[in-house]
């Protein structure tokens, strides 16, 4: 018998070219990483761009519409509003990020749990789940808000609460599918612990699909922070946010429809970019 | 291979996946009326693809590049897992019967009982003709069964057998191995089976077609094939056949 | 001959359905046992209760001189090793074949971690694969080969005891052939300890020293291969051998029908 001939490893660079190959294939992805990359630029430079401060007032200029000057016009407080669109893009998607990462990992976390070991921690996570999820999510969110009083703290214990259920269920299935595999069955063979088999060999596989949930997951997120900001049990004026920003413009709807209309388009192209970025991303991973 | 009478004849087949990649290459084969042919290969050598483009059967993305597939009378197909082949939904004499009644253009009721006198054929447990069960109660063997009875409905000229025994226990296969011959002598109809087992091809069928990525690499009657290969490969899939000693049937019974 | 592993009166149940009922059964050191059976005849149960993978409702697994209990450590895991059927599915596919290796050689300490580099080049010499491959994923190999990576990961914690459950049923025959002598090869290289399951005869005729035969749970013959497949002592057994279809010989002329 003859040993078995290998072209030669693949070059590192060679790789790199692949996987931006299999990108530049999957025009979702491509799209969607432009949209996102344009917003979150002009979120984090927003300093660098914009000559006014979100919060200046100018009683002069109020009301204005979009000119060289001001480029989507002023407010009813003579506020540039370009420059508090992308300062709003500065607050609203700093706290879609930070509100989702300790449900992401708690989600993904419990999720291999239940769907590894099964049996009693299954059904103790599926109650907890099961009970959550016959609550409205905007009931819960109303709730606590009012609990902790209005501002970002609400928002980020209401997220602690309930953002990880959707991880959790999504994982649970798929590590329970994955757990019938023989590679688990290879490493329960060595006598691998548990909670290692989940971080070293779930993990690696059940990520991919967790990070597609997580973009769908931030478009709701996005879309709850804003309807609070509208309702004025979120993001506390003056700091810009686009919920708070709709619901300024609503009373000049008639007269100046930009107001409003301008950040609600924000949160729209927000949530297209990231359900484009997830959708591709599924698709690239799906194809492999 | 020329015969007399053929009721299948496959001339310059090729097939091509969407990407261009050649899957199957100018086979050319026919079948006569009452005869069998053997197609036999490993996996990737385009035998399922062949057999199932007679039926126009092929899976997305593959296409028929090239070539003309005639066929004479009814082709019924029979496939490696029955229970996949099978309505899970739906109680198998019911489903029998059904297709039954489509194919042969008869009442109800006389669908029924061709159903069952189907059933009789392909010796199946006489308690199905009281009480109908669903393929989740029945075993490997006995859907496979239902699953020939199913084709045989169809009254066809020609049974396409697509590694029918393959997910079956070593006796069951047996069994439906001597059901298909049994059934062919009985009703005369034309058989391609495509297997990876040799020894399978050359039970049932009195010629073969060894198949490598997609052509033809030989071809012949079963027993001069098998002894005197002249094709590399072929020898090779000889030699891949696990001997096994003969054994004193008799002992001690 | 001594006695490598000792199965007593071992028995599972799934519900109502019994999957193993009241097995015993002895490996011999140095010696290949082969399982045969027809599908639900609890072969791949017994495997993976004596893997430690299924934890029997009664009976014992006995190695060398100590009883496997429900917990087994460190050193009784490394000591049984399995290799499975679907060779799509046995490596991790998100693992290269330098981390499937390396993590059993370092969890059990085989090697320091300098040397495992070294060590996972050798195991795959053994198993024919090129060294080079180390940095691929497994979906990169075809199922022969990573059948082959799949016992090198096996081999490379030095277990008293490999079980092989059907590990050839997925592959064409060519491949499987390969495997076999793969198989034969180490046996008599590295003295193994093997049990070969498998539901084709003409597999286990071509690996086992002794051979047992499995229908509904229970054992019904164990026998020395030449025994077993001339003179075999069940009907049922002669049943088996009688189902398989042989290949047509030349002493038997125009004996095809």
């Amino acid at each position: 018998m003859k040993p078995t001939l290998l072209d030669l490893p693949l070059q590192a660079d060679d790789k790199n070219k692949r996987i931006i190959n299999r990108i530049l294939n999957t025009p979702s992805l491509l799209v969607g990483s432009i949209m996102l990359i344009i917003l979150v630029g002009l979120a984090v430079l927003a300093p660098f761009i914009s000559p006014y401060h979100p919060s200046d007032q100018n009683l002069y200029a109020i009301l204005q519409p979009p000119s060289s000057e001001h480029w989507l016009g002023t407010d009813q407080l003579g506020r540039d509003l370009f420059t508090r669109l992308i300062y709003a893009a500065r607050t609203d998607l700093k706290i879609m990020v930070l509100a989702e990462i300790i449900p992401f990992c708690t989600g993904v976390f419990l999720g291999m749990l239940a769907g590894y070991y099964g049996k009693w921690i299954d059904t103790l996570i599926t109650l907890v789940t099961d009970t959550f999820i016959a609550f409205p999510f905007y009931l819960i969110v109303i709730i606590v808000a009012f609990a902790s009083g209005a501002g970002q703290r609400g928002l980020y214990i209401t997220f602690i609460l309930v953002g990880w259920i959707v991880y959790a269920r999504v994982i649970k299935g798929l590590s329970a599918s994955f757990r019938k595999q023989e590679w688990v069955a290879s490493a329960q063979t060595l006598g691998i612990p548990g909670v290692k088999i989940i971080l070293r060999h779930l993990l690696p596989n059940v990520l991919p699909q967790a990070v597609v949930v997580l973009m769908t997951d931030m478009v709701g997120l996005l879309v709850a922070i804003v309807t609070l900001g509208y309702l004025g049990i979120g993001i506390a004026p003056p700091t810009p946010d686009w919920g708070t920003m709709i619901s300024d413009g609503q009373s000049f709807i008639t007269t100046a429809w930009w107001l409003s209309a301008v950040p609600g388009l924000a949160v729209v192209y927000t949530g297209i970019a990231l359900s484009l970025v997830g959708d591709g991303l599924a698709d690239l991973w799906r194809r492999k | 291979m020329i015969s007399m009478n053929p009721i299948l004849e496959i001339e310059g087949l090729s097939l091509a996946a969407k990407s261009k990649k050649q899957l199957v290459t100018n086979v050319s084969l026919s079948v006569g009326a009452g005869e069998s042919l053997g197609i036999v290969g490993e996996s990737g050598s385009g035998k399922s693809l062949t057999l199932r483009s007679i039926l126009g059967l092929l899976p997305r993305g593959v296409e028929q590049v090239s070539g003309v597939i005639k066929c004479d009378g009814r082709a019924a197909m029979i496939f490696q897992d029955p229970r996949g082949a099978l309505d899970p939904l739906c109680p198998v004499v019911r489903q029998l019967a059904e297709v039954v009644y489509y194919r042969q253009n008869v009442s109800r009721r006389a669908s029924r009982t061709i159903a069952l006198e189907l059933l009789e054929m392909l010796g199946l447990p006489d308690s199905l003709k009281h009480t109908d069960r669903y393929p989740s109660q029945l075993s490997g063997g006995q859907c496979q069964r239902i699953v020939i009875a199913i084709a045989l409905a169809c009254k066809p000229g020609i049974l396409l057998c697509d590694e029918p025994t393959t997910a079956l226990d070593v006796t069951v296969q047996q069994q439906i191995i001597e059901t298909i011959t049994r059934l062919q002598s009985e009703l005369g109809f034309a058989i391609v089976f495509v297997t990876h087992n040799l020894a399978i091809a050359a039970a049932m069928c009195s010629k073969l077609c060894v198949m490598k990525e997609g052509k033809i690499v030989e071809r012949g009657d079963s027993l001069s094939l098998l002894q005197n290969p002249q094709d590399p490969y072929t020898q090779m899939l000889i030699n891949a056949v696990l001997p096994l000693p003969e054994f004193e049937r008799s002992a001690g019974v | 001959m001594k006695t490598a592993l000792r199965i007593e009166n071992l028995s599972v149940h799934y519900g109502k359905f019994t999957a193993l009922d009241n097995v015993s059964l002895e490996l011999q050191q140095h010696t290949t046992l082969g399982l045969v059976g027809e599908s639900g005849s609890g072969k791949s149960t017994l495997a993976r209760v004596i893997a430690g993978l299924i934890t029997p409702d009664e009976g014992q697994v006995v190695l060398g001189s100590q009883t496997l209990g429900k917990k087994r450590s460190r050193e009784q895991h490394k000591m049984i090793q399995m290799i499975f059927q679907n060779p799509d599915s046995s490596l991790n596919p998100k693992h290269t074949i330098r981390q499937i290796l390396a993590e059993a050689l370092l969890f059990h300490k085989i090697v320091e971690r300098s040397g495992v580099d070294k060590r996972c080049k050798e195991l795959l010499a053994r198993v024919h694969i090129d060294e080079r491959s180390l940095d691929r994923y497994p979906h990169e190999f075809s199922g022969g080969q990573r059948q082959r990576i799949a016992i090198a990961r096996a081999l490379s914690v030095e277990p008293s005891i490999l079980i092989a459950d059907e590990p050839t049923s997925a592959l064409d025959v060519s491949v499987q052939l390969s495997v076999l002598e793969l198989f034969n090869h180490l046996k008599s290289e590295l003295n193994l300890t093997l049990l070969f399951i498998s539901h084709d005869l003409g597999v286990i005729n071509a690996i086992s020293d002794t051979v047992a035969v499995m229908r509904h749970g229970k054992v019904l013959e164990i026998n020395p291969k030449e025994q077993f497949f001339t003179h075999p002592e069940t009907s049922y057994s002669r049943e088996l051998l009688a189902a398989v279809t042989r290949m047509p010989t030349s002493n038997i002329e125009g004996g095809i029908s």
